[in-house]
């Protein structure tokens, strides 16, 4: 799997999720600047990893979704290449139209850092294989604008194509987000965002492991 | 702004200096400073900047051993971790301006305790915040709690830094003076550190970062006298900070920092570009010379007096190799930062300041800093405290198990998960122990060390007894060092005090600097940086003494942590240390008598050191299970702590002739551990090998805490009297506690 994660100015979780990358494919992502007028390699998986890409000014992800980079990423995803984006990198897919709805301010309107109960939607994509459906793990959230909104058609929409893959379960929605949705695909399911961050729940260290099922099933489809 | 106005009376009164400092710079440079000059001394020689109360007897204090590279007087200590590996940290206060503006006072707090670590190389890997607020109930409290909180965390969490420990606590001695303490730790290559001392003549100063605004002008001065009631009025010398930019400074550094560039390396704090050019020049015996039209500014106008002493964030300045500019610019411009050479070293060891060729300020470089004023301010004997009375009146209609409850539902013992669940305490993927236990842990990258870190001190033991409370704050760091694992390497300080012109709270200050001193002594645990807060004190009545100590510990295999949660029913409870004993400054008489007297518990240094020593050879000897230290709240609360971590309760029995000495007593250097049955004789052996007292006092299991069969408290309700708080505070809801 070559895989490269997308460093934006403001983004603090490139490591974390180089880490996690590393441990399940043994090979080191490369890191590419936003600034790239394009993709130097034929990647198999882009990340958009977590942080406060442009501060968060404006508007979450806002001002990264329109880096010279993201119009590359965005041809990639077109022609198939999988992309996820985990966090900030959620934030940025929506804003650049990849993925449907947005991310809003959290409901009580504090950032918020603790591990939550996650549940398996859909585990018939390339991100969740290595899960059972229904599966329910711990993983930790860390934000301030997780809150995911969209309306009622592109909710109906997510769910008859199966397009939700990750909830909040055992009523610990963090958020506020509706339906308890921590996770999305586009209608292809080669584009993946979600607020949790799975890449701090893959060793002993992190307290949680459970995360690493997700680095592993994409190892397992892209090699 | 005219340069040369009258100097007078008025004038030297508003930059904060006292005529006789003003005489000593008329002799100094024989003739009248013009305003810039006047501006440069204000900032040089406040007590912020300075040091001038406190530097007597800073100097006493024990700074050195074989793990430490550098000690006080750079941004940040350093200190060995073995592998050409070094910790680099410091602790630093931004008190009054969190009072004035809570939010921008406690991020920009954070935002410069960063900078201090990254400017010598390092990398920040973890920090930890010492807050301290007034009364619950005072009017202000929850406003500045919860815009502190969110200040620290709205910096930290953008910046990428785990923050994974601190302290929040409340007394009505803090009401409009409260403290926001903030503690950066760094890891940086042994032959990677970068030192604020420049070198060689006729080489380029360059300015980095953010522009230069109007924000900050005065905020050292600010901290450097005393609040009255028109103290909001100061807002303006506030400044804003700006995460965004100081992450992009902190990468542009560390990539700067590759190519062997850099010479020299100083951010621009309290009292920005004077300080820190001054800083630079004078520690390399040169002189500097600033072309100030070059600064980048981020408003038109703005004057040479301003520029000098503004206290914008995010800046840094620079002596860069010759021939080097090309590739510093390259890489700030890449992180879209400010680059602009603004000056050049010299060799006449004058400060000289020109704005388009007109020359604004001409000062001995080495005379601002080293001709600082210094005192020997006057100290009679610190306040003592109320006599604890000869009977303690305990209410014994309640059962145990209630004085318990009410107590960990208390501001001074509740649950602090609602702010630090406000903090990003994963981001790197490293951290091992999140905010709860007794220190933050994080892993050094890529190894299997782990760096264990804490802040401590007891104010109302200071207060009591300031030698004692001064040692309780070093051993109590050093302890919560030990009860994870932790090797105790060093320590930094954050003295916050009130007006040091008054002769006892001078007392307080001196004879809290004994006690440091002396336990750093005994306990191997020097300090390697600090910052002094004084003038903490609103019409002349001042905080509670509050030496906060940050320490920081090596664990050697992270696998190997241990932790305080109880981990198996069924185990032995040994209280390590002896039985509790003194009442004197608890918890338990402040929340359930109302009274804070009686003398603070003394700390024998040397039983200090031998009951860490048998801690830490019980984890390495797989003896131990959970550790955690008795402190605030004493033997149950320590067990309460232990046991709602896990979700496994306990049964305890205690001495019903001394029950609520037993219980509560806060006696030091003492521990609470968990050891398996199987494995109890060899934790007794070695316990009599080392000469520490243990003693069994219960066992694990259930899901209530059970003392002496008689009063019982189920986890659930206690859990959900200790998580309420800092909820019901935020609603107004404190009166139903």
């Amino acid at each position: 799997m070559k895989s490269a994660i997308v460093l934006f100015p403001g983004t603090n979780r490139e490591n974390d999720m180089a880490r996690a990358l590393k441990m399940a494919s043994g090979i080191e992502p490369d890191i590419i600047w936003h600034k790239d007028q394009q993709l130097e390699k034929d990647y198999d998986l882009i990340v958009l990893p977590g942080g406060f890409s442009f501060g968060d000014y404006l508007r979450t992800g806002a001002i990264a979704a329109n880096s010279p980079l993201m119009k590359e990423v965005v041809a990639a995803a077109n022609k198939g290449v999988h992309i996820l984006g985990v966090c900030n990198g959620f934030q940025i897919l929506t804003e650049s139209g990849l993925l449907p709805g947005a991310l809003l301010r959290n409901k009580d309107l504090k950032f918020i850092c603790k591990s939550v109960s996650l549940s398996i939607e859909n585990n018939q994509t390339a991100f969740t294989s290595q899960f059972e459906q229904g599966d329910i793990f711990k993983c930790p959230v860390a934000h301030h604008d997780g809150n995911y909104f969209a309306t009622p058609d592109q909710i109906e929409n997510l769910e008859a194509n199966n397009q939700i893959i990750f909830k909040y379960a055992n009523q610990e929605n963090p958020n506020g987000s509706i339906s308890d949705i921590a996770g999305i695909s586009n209608e292809k399911g080669n584009v993946v965002g979600l607020m949790p961050h799975p890449e701090n729940a893959i060793e002993p260290l992190n307290g949680e492991t459970r995360g690493r099922a997700i680095f592993d099933s994409l190892v397992a489809k892209l090699g | 702004m005219d340069n040369h106005p009258q100097i007078t009376s008025e004038l030297i009164e508003e930059h904060g200096l006292k005529a006789d400092e003003y005489q000593k710079i008329l002799d100094l440079i024989g003739r009248e400073p013009s305003l810039t000059e006047l501006g440069i001394f204000s900032a040089m020689w406040n007590e912020h900047c300075s040091y001038k109360s406190s530097k007597l007897w800073l100097k006493t204090l024990p700074t050195s051993g074989p793990q430490v590279i550098q000690g006080p007087g750079e941004n940040a200590g350093v200190v060995d971790i073995g592998d050409g590996q070094a910790v680099i940290f410091k602790m630093e206060s931004h008190n009054h301006p969190s009072f004035i503006e809570p939010y921008q006072g406690a991020t920009t707090g954070v935002g410069g305790i960063l900078r201090d670590v990254f400017t010598m190389g390092a990398r920040p890997v973890a920090a930890l915040n010492a807050l301290r607020f007034g009364d619950p109930s005072h009017p202000k409290t929850k406003h500045l709690v919860s815009g502190v909180v969110a200040g620290v965390g709205g910096y930290g969490n953008s910046f990428g830094v785990p923050t994974v420990g601190g302290e929040v606590n409340f007394h009505s001695r803090y009401n409009t003076n409260i403290l926001v303490n903030a503690m950066a730790v760094g890891i940086a290559d042994t032959d990677k550190i970068f030192y604020a001392e420049a070198s060689g003549v006729g080489n380029p100063i360059v300015y980095l970062g953010s522009k230069t605004g109007r924000d900050g002008i005065h905020g050292a001065s600010m901290a450097s006298a005393e609040f009255d009631d028109n103290s909001e009025e100061k807002r303006p010398t506030v400044q804003v900070g700006d995460p965004f930019a100081e992450k992009r400074l902190l990468e542009a550094c560390l990539e700067l920092m590759q190519s062997d560039s850099i010479i020299a390396i100083q951010d621009m704090g309290a009292a920005g570009l004077t300080c820190s050019a001054v800083e630079m020049g004078a520690k390399g015996n040169l002189g500097v010379r600033l072309d100030l039209e070059k600064v980048p500014c981020r408003e038109e106008g703005m004057t040479p007096y301003e520029m000098m002493l503004s206290e914008s964030q995010e800046r840094m300045l620079m002596v860069l190799q010759p021939g080097k500019e090309d590739i510093a610019k390259a890489i700030f411009e890449k992180w879209d930062l400010d680059f602009a050479i603004v000056g050049e070293t010299t060799d006449d060891l004058m400060f000289d300041i020109r704005f388009h060729g007109e020359q604004m300020a001409h000062l001995p470089i080495k005379e601002l800093g080293d001709e600082a004023p210094e005192y020997d301010r006057p100290y009679t004997t610190p306040p003592k405290p109320l006599p604890l009375p000869a009977n303690i009146d305990h209410d014994e209609n309640t059962e145990i198990a209630a004085i318990l409850e009410t107590m960990m539902g208390s501001h001074a013992l509740s649950s602090r998960r609602w702010v630090w669940e406000q903090y990003d305490n994963l981001v790197q993927g490293n951290t091992a122990q999140i905010p709860g236990g007794d220190s933050g842990v994080v892993r050094v990258d890529r190894t299997q060390k782990g760096l264990a870190m804490t802040t401590d001190v007891n104010p109302r033991y200071c207060e009591a007894n300031p030698i004692e409370g001064g040692k309780q704050a070093v051993a109590e760091a050093w302890r919560n060092l030990i009860s994870v694992g932790a090797t105790p390497l060093a320590c930094t300080d954050n003295l916050n005090f009130g007006n040091p012109e008054r002769p006892e709270i001078m007392a307080q200050f001196v004879d809290c600097i004994k006690g440091i001193g002396e336990a750093c002594e005994t306990l191997k645990f020097p300090i390697v940086s600090g910052n002094v807060s004084l003038y903490n004190e609103t019409n002349g009545k001042g905080i509670l003494p509050t030496p906060c100590i940050g320490g920081v510990g090596l664990i050697k295999n992270i696998d190997e942590m241990t932790t305080v949660a109880f981990k198996q029913k069924e185990e032995f409870i040994f209280e390590i240390g002896g039985a509790g004993s003194h009442l004197g400054q608890s918890i338990y008489l402040q929340l359930m008598h109302s009274l804070e007297a009686g003398d603070c518990p003394e700390v024998n240094l040397d039983i200090e050191a031998k009951h860490g020593a048998f801690i830490l050879e019980a984890i390495a000897a797989n003896l131990i299970t959970a550790v955690h230290d008795i402190s605030d709240g004493g033997l149950l609360v320590a067990i309460a702590e232990m046991a709602l971590a896990s979700n496994i309760g306990a049964k305890i029995s205690l001495d019903d002739d001394k029950l609520y000495e037993r219980a509560f007593g806060e006696d030091q250097s003492r521990y609470v551990i968990t050891c398996s049955a199987q494995h109890a004789e060899n934790l007794k052996e070695l316990a009599v090998k080392l000469a520490t007292p243990v003693k069994q006092v219960g066992t694990t299991g259930g899901s209530d805490i059970t003392i002496n069969t008689n009063s019982v408290i189920s986890l659930e309700k206690l859990r959900h009297t200790n998580e309420r708080f800092f909820s019901d505070l935020m609603n107004d809801k404190l009166s139903l506690n």
